[in-house]
């Protein structure tokens, strides 16, 4: 075996090998906090309003999600006639791809470092929690995540449901006219580190002081919120599910397992804009205390917990918006603010600013501008 | 029939609609009576549209408040020329005064004209007339059935229709609006299973983009012909039916329908009886108050406002347990009392419900009145104009919250609601935000009036003593034989009421429940038509989501409180 | 400071292709698992498109209101024009003030068409 390697290919094979891992890992990890999610999700809302949510299955009933998953593979799939067949069964697997695709790039937290235990490597590697290190990274997720809105329009479309389409329909100007707003409060932090490589973002974050950073970004942090709840369609925004008008939205003729896989679809995506807040205005995997407590991937899991948690609080405490009202404060209202933003943000720069950006990212342009331009 | 004769002329004439009327239409005006303090006037079919066109606009009278329309079937009165009778009621808020019109209709040619012009109200009772008697309506719009379906044979409510006669239906309709040739617009129903239709009712909407351009209501889902069962029943064996038509505040329901039996049989329940169903009446109207103010909100998409509510629900559910044993069907209310005395512990135990409820007033304030997303929802949505309430027949929190201030606990006294001090709040602009408001205030001023009901609970009886309306205690029926006997009597031939018709009223938690009760001197009524609150108000529901979007209507449906046992008895 | 994606002998995007597959093997996976659990035995009323418990009338119109079209049109004329802004913002310090005011004019002619589209009443709905 030895002969038949050449140093080149063993390095390949260990790549692959420890790609192969970390992507197992994560893949699993990710199903497997969903899960968790949405048991939390009902314990945190039961307690915000005076329930208890589900207790029942296993210890403080957290094989809840479990029961749930098993229950989901036995149903009986419904088809409902008039249907396009192909698109209905693509609607749920597109939209697994893309929430999973646009969680390639996010890192969750720097080099694994254990604690009690110092840095994990394996074959001699750091290993660092991150599926593909993309130089475009945050575009590479603007550009995923922007697909997602088809499995949303082909479920609405392919029902032959008219709650359904008027879900898809209602979903599809919906993120668009927040995705505006929502990459526009990224191009303060762009600016700011002079990367769209979300591990450089961070970087960045821990050269000025995680708090600063976040005291600088706070507005593009706020609007960034906002749009990105309306992007994973949670409560004010949830229009297209909008349970009591729509009844369950574009979603309403799934079950089973294809329902399930919408709902998670939906959940990861709801992580994939919480992790990326956290790495880009939250200072990721950097310890709050910089210097005092270490960095740590744990400190990532809380922040992106702390906004997760801010949508589940969401969810127990507002009402809906009604549409003329959401497309109104998408347009008139957040657009505006995040171009003013932006705006203000370059003027200080410009005139405060050090020059301080490596001229190599000058070469990311050219396939920048065309991942953008779609 | 002593008492039900008609008044004296001169005596009529002290009646100003009476004078009105035989001034403008001479001899059709047949017949007046004033019964239990009931003016009613019967007047010829030909003159039936313009004498309800009189008591509308005549400065002097002015009805403007349509409350309700019936036919009643006299199959087995030899007396009458004409079998069936169309029964009018008004209310005129100015001069606080009900009223009823009434016309014959014969057996052979039974049509009568259309009110519809009138008073908009009157569509669906008098679709309600040709559905369950078989009356025509000259120039109604859409004279159709409404509470039975299209597969039904027959008239339900006529008197020689066999009680347990069935039909299935075989289809739901399909079409409830007229969609133009060509139009392109998407054809939605909504309801009668849809997570903000409370209960079992159907719009069919057509949609332009999200904006609702034309609309129809189709009810009857959970028709089972409450009025019909009513008239095979003695007038204390209605009591557990009236619990089933609004099963949000069943004691209400329960508290008019003896009010009303009790103004036919012309007696009254003691002190204490009263002030208890006070007492329990304003419970249900802040039960009734928090159920429909939590499921709009729900319907809006906040979820944590119906758990923080219900909390305070479940305490009043609690105190009616253990007043009477059950929680939502309670049929606590006997004619001339209550069933039992309440528990020692009773006062203990309201105030402790009305601390709860205080705190959840205090809450659901904070989570909602100045939510800023909430206000916008609701503030200008459903703007309902005074003349447009009064003339569907709205009343209640949604009349009052198109600024017209009638509260029947205020305005007609009943159960010693004149010894408490209460405001009777008034909206301004007639949106679901108004009617919201109204609510909410009502849930306070409701607590205020249980306090002070507490504080002067009087002692004494909880029944009357009247042996022919209530039964004597079993402990007398087991040892003496003049009990023995009334109880016997009582069970076997039912209350006696004389022979004479009531429209007896009472503030539900909807507002103006009615019941007009016609008897004829035996055992089981001939005629109890409910007037229930919400068919008037759900009626201007198709017309009121015209040019709204979706989300709009479903913030409209949750806010006028249809409750669909009430809506289709 | 930060490990480079550079020390990987594996084209960067490699994991993404992975993680692709991986993805859709998993979707797939469930749906035709659940298929083959579940076992369809379906029937008229099972098949019947939901529509609140009453047939559904009037077939589903191919033709959407013209709004839905307009947000998507402006969504595509304010998006690709936003897009410029990041290649800008990336290499913002280096151009300095002169980039800053060029993006500006760059942003004052996008904000003169938002204000022609919010006047001429695009954004009501």
């Amino acid at each position: 075996m030895e002969t038949l390697l050449t140093p080149a290919l063993k390095e390949i094979a260990i790549d692959a090998v420890i790609g192969v891992i970390k992507l197992a890992v994560i893949f699993n990890v990710l199903l497997l906090v969903f899960s968790l999610m949405t048991y939390i999700e009902r314990r945190i809302l039961g307690f915000m309003q005076f329930r208890r949510g589900p207790n029942r299955t296993g210890p403080w009933g957290i094989l809840q999600p479990a029961a749930d998953g098993i229950k989901l593979f036995f149903k009986e799939e419904l088809m409902p006639e008039g249907a396009n067949k192909f698109l209905f069964f693509a609607a749920p697997v597109v939209a697994i791809i893309t929430a999973y695709v646009s969680l390639a790039v996010v890192p969750y937290g720097g080099p694994l470092v254990l604690p009690f235990y110092g840095p994990v490597s394996l074959f001699g590697r750091p290993i660092n929690i991150q599926i593909a290190d993309l130089d475009v990274g945050i575009l590479f997720i603007f550009a995923i995540t922007a697909l997602g809105v088809y499995s949303i329009v082909f479920a609405g479309y392919a029902s032959n449901n008219k709650y359904a389409l008027i879900g898809g329909l209602r979903s599809s100007a919906q993120m668009f006219s927040y995705e505006l707003a929502l990459g526009m409060s990224w191009v303060s932090v762009i600016m700011a580190a002079g990367s769209f490589r979300l591990n450089d973002i961070v970087a960045a974050a821990e050269r000025m002081n995680p708090w600063m950073w976040l005291l600088i970004q706070f507005p593009a942090f706020v609007i960034y919120m906002i749009a990105a709840c309306a992007e994973v369609n949670r409560t004010p925004f949830d229009l297209p599910e909008g349970e009591t008008e729509l009844v369950a939205g574009f979603h309403v003729e799934y079950s089973s397992m294809k329902f399930a896989l919408m709902q998670m679809a939906e959940y990861i995506n709801m992580m994939t804009v919480c992790a990326l807040a956290s790495n880009m205005f939250l200072g990721g995997w950097l310890s709050p205390l910089p210097g005092v407590i270490p960095n740590s991937p744990l400190w990532f899991f809380a922040k992106m917990g702390l906004l997760l948690f801010v949508f589940i609080w969401l969810r127990a405490t507002v009402p809906r918006f009604r549409y003329d009202q959401l497309m109104n404060f998408g347009w008139k209202r957040l657009i505006p603010a995040a171009a003013i933003w932006v705006v203000l943000f370059s003027g200080l720069t410009a005139v405060f600013g050090e020059k301080k950006t490596p001229p190599s990212t000058v070469a990311i342009i050219a396939p920048a501008a065309g991942q953008v331009s779609r | 029939m002593p008492s039900m004769q008609a008044l004296e002329r001169d005596q009529a004439l002290t009646k100003p609609a009476y004078r009105i009327l035989s001034e403008k239409f001479g001899e059709k005006v047949s017949r007046v009576t004033e019964y239990r303090g009931d003016l009613a006037i019967t007047v010829d079919r030909a003159a039936w549209k313009e004498a309800a066109r009189t008591l509308r606009d005549h400065p002097e009278l002015d009805y403007k408040l349509f409350l309700d329309l019936c036919g009643v079937d006299y199959l087995n009165d030899e007396s009458r020329p004409d079998r069936f009778e169309v029964a009018l009621h008004l209310y005129s808020v100015t001069h606080k005064h009900h009223i009823r019109l009434k016309t014959a209709v014969p057996e052979k040619n039974p049509t009568c004209d259309s009110l519809t012009d009138i008073y908009k109200g009157a569509n669906w009772f008098e679709r309600e007339a040709f559905d369950l008697y078989g009356i025509a309506f000259l120039g109604h719009p859409n004279l159709t059935r409404i509470l039975t379906h299209d597969d039904f044979v027959g008239h339900a409510m006529r008197k020689d229709f066999p009680t347990g006669k069935r039909f299935v239906s075989k289809k739901p309709k399909e079409w409830l609006l007229h969609v133009p040739k060509g139009s392109e617009h998407l054809v939605l129903n909504v309801g009668p299973s849809h997570p903000a239709m409370h209960g079992t009712f159907r719009v069919q909407v057509l949609l332009d983009g999200e904006t609702i351009r034309d609309a129809a209501a189709e009810i009857g889902y959970l028709h089972r012909n409450f009025e019909k069962m009513a008239e095979e029943r003695t007038y204390w064996q209605i009591i557990p039916y009236t619990d089933r038509l609004n099963y949000c505040s069943a004691f209400i329901n329960g508290h008019g329908w003896a009010l009303a039996v009790e103004k036919l049989l012309g007696v009254a329940a003691p002190a204490r009886a009263e002030a208890i169903r006070v007492i329990l009446s304003e419970f249900s109207r802040i039960m009734d108050h928090l159920v429909c103010i939590s499921t709009n909100v729900v319907d809006l998409g906040a979820i944590t406002p119906f758990f923080v509510v219900f909390r305070a629900r479940e305490e009043i559910y609690d105190l009616l347990d253990s007043v009477c044993g059950a929680r939502l069907t309670v049929s606590y209310v006997r004619i001339g009392g209550v069933a039992q005395d309440v528990p020692d512990d009773f006062d203990a135990r309201c105030r402790k419900t009305l601390g709860w409820i205080r705190e959840v007033a205090d809450q659901m304030e904070n989570l909602l009145t100045r939510n800023k997303i909430f206000a916008d929802r609701f503030k200008d949505v459903g703007v309902m104009s005074k003349e447009d309430a009064l003339s569907y027949g709205w009343v209640g929190p949604c009349l009052r919250g198109s600024g017209v201030g009638y509260d029947i606990r205020k305005d007609h006294p009943y159960s010693g609601y004149d010894q408490y001090d209460f405001d009777v709040p008034v909206g301004t602009v007639g949106d679901c935000y108004d009617r919201y408001l109204v609510r909410v205030e009502e849930i306070k001023q409701s607590a205020r009036i249980i306090e002070q009901a507490l504080a002067k609970l009087p002692k004494g009886d909880f029944i009357t003593h009247d042996r022919k309306v209530a039964l004597p205690p079993k402990s007398e029926v087991y040892s003496n034989i003049e009990s023995l006997m009334n109880h016997f009597k009582l069970v076997y031939d039912g209350i006696l009421a004389e022979p004479g018709e009531v429209y007896g009223y009472c503030e539900g938690a909807n507002g103006e429940l009615g019941y007009y009760i016609v008897s004829e001197g035996k055992k089981y009524p001939t005629r109890v038509k409910v007037r229930p609150p919400c068919y008037n108000i759900y009626q201007a529901y198709p017309e009121m989501i015209k040019g709204t979007m979706i989300a709009d209507a479903v913030a409209m449906i949750g806010g006028l409180n249809v409750v669909a046992g009430e809506l289709d008895r | 400071m930060t490990p480079h994606a550079a020390t990987s002998s594996l084209p960067p995007y490699f994991p993404v292709v992975m993680l692709f597959l991986a993805a859709t093997g998993f979707a797939l996976f469930n749906v035709i698992l659940s298929w083959l659990l579940g076992r369809p035995r379906p029937n008229a009323a099972k098949s019947s498109v939901y529509e609140c418990g009453v047939p559904s009338v009037a077939k589903l119109s191919e033709r959407f209101p013209i709004k839905f079209y307009l947000v998507a049109m402006l969504f595509i004329l304010f998006d690709v024009d936003a897009a410029f802004l990041y290649p800008w913002a990336l290499v913002f310090k280096e151009l300095g003030l002169f980039g800053f005011v060029e993006m500006m004019i760059f942003m004052g002619l996008l904000g003169a068409g938002f204000a022609y589209a919010w006047k001429s009443g695009a954004f009501e709905w």
